[in-house]
């Protein structure tokens, strides 16, 4: 499992209903490409984030391919309409089979 | 927030930089998380012979890197931050103690970055972050020194002065220090290497020009540990020195030794004034 892998989210508290709001994410992660080598001359294996799913009270809101050549760290923004009070659930997917999953409410007035 | 914003399609935007370098928009003011209000710009202290303001390594870089800087969320460097805090709680070395043991909390520290490097009476030398940091590990924690500029180290240091961001810099120079801080002004003055380079021929005389693709900073060290796009980690004072004087093509100095620290003293010194900004975001 790659070390020191930390999910971070920032989502807007409360919002009005049918607002459009922006949504950042983060995950700290080394993003092996599998295209390295040592100093020895072996592959580095690959190790990536593959996917990164987002829901909203249980409604897909975007599902994001991740491929070798993003770089460490990925860090996605998008933006979002929120119909009602609710939970946004973040799930990323790693190469090694582990799943880091996050949770924030967000409340509609 | 006072930065301009521009608002343009993105080809034109595509166009205009293939056409020019982005260069930096030199009249923004930098506020972190629209709260920490930092000075990028102010007079020269007395002691600094060459320059009349002194202006933060963050002026001079693009907008898109400059705005990296502005929120804690979209600072990569935070992230790294973000685990010096994990292992400031952390317990290491035989006594079984962890930073969190005597200082509580990181922002116990705060206030430590702007005065460092600074005169150690009771080792009668200058002491830096880092020094200080192994000067615990080692004797209260009675844990393995870490790497002078290894991850863990730099990682801590960005933690303490992230405590400390907006504080102006303020190191001493004068009585014990002294000696010390001349050794550093004399080496930021001496030519070295092939390309026979001081610290001074690029960034006190040339700054805000053009060095091929690079824009020359005053090169002073309060953004310091650095998260550098092109490394994409944080980086240490000492290993961005070693990095200047090898691409002077000169053998440089080691991490952590006394040339160094004089360096780091003295560089230090020339931006007493500047904003504490470290971990700070640069190409």
């Amino acid at each position: 499992m790659a070390d020191n892998v930390k999910p971070r989210v920032r989502v807007p508290r409360q919002a009005s209903a049918g607002e459009t709001i922006t949504i950042k994410t983060l995950i700290s992660h080394p993003m092996e490409s599998g295209q390295r080598k040592d100093s020895d001359g072996n592959v580095i294996p690959r190790s990536i984030i593959n996917r990164f799913v987002v829901d909203f009270n249980g409604e897909n809101v975007i599902d994001f391919a991740l491929d070798p050549a993003i770089s460490t760290n990925p860090f996605f923004e998008f933006e979002s309409v929120v119909p009602e009070s609710g939970t946004f659930t973040f799930t990323w997917y790693d190469d090694d089979g582990s799943v880091y999953t996050d949770e924030k409410e967000i409340a509609v007035s | 927030m006072t930065r301009k914003a521009f608002v343009m399609p993105m080809l034109t935007v595509a166009a205009a930089m293939a056409a020019a370098p982005a260069l930096a928009d030199e009249t923004a003011d930098l506020v972190v998380n629209g709260e920490i209000e930092m000075v990028t710009r102010t007079a020269a202290p007395a002691h600094v012979d060459g320059l009349n303001e002194v202006i933060s390594g963050w002026v001079f870089r693009s907008d898109e890197t400059q705005d990296l800087q502005t929120d804690d969320f979209d600072n990569p460097g935070m992230i790294f931050v973000d685990q010096a805090r994990d292992d400031f709680e952390t317990a290491m070395g035989t006594e079984g103690q962890s930073c969190a043991d005597c200082h509580e909390s990181p922002e116990e520290l705060a206030g430590v970055r702007a005065t460092y490097p600074k005169w150690d009476e009771e080792r009668g030398l200058v002491q830096t972050v880092e020094m200080q940091v192994n000067e615990c590990v080692t004797e209260r924690m009675g844990a393995e020194p870490l790497k002078y500029d290894g991850g863990d180290m730099t990682n801590m240091v960005a933690l303490i002065s992230s405590v400390s961001r907006g504080m102006p810099v303020d190191v001493a120079i004068e009585g014990p220090a002294q000696s010390v801080w001349e050794q550093g002004r004399d080496l930021y003055y001496t030519r070295t290497g092939q390309l026979e380079l001081s610290c001074a021929s690029c960034h006190e005389d040339n700054y805000g020009n053009m060095i091929r693709a690079d824009h020359l900073s005053q090169g002073h060290i309060n953004g310091f540990p650095a998260y550098r796009l092109k490394n994409a980690k944080l980086n240490s004072v000492h290993a961005r020195f070693k990095g200047c004087v090898r691409d002077t093509r000169a053998e440089t100095y080691a991490p952590g030794s006394e040339e160094f620290v004089a360096l780091e003293l003295y560089l230090a010194s020339r931006g007493n004034g500047l904003s504490v900004e470290g971990p700070s975001v640069r190409n």
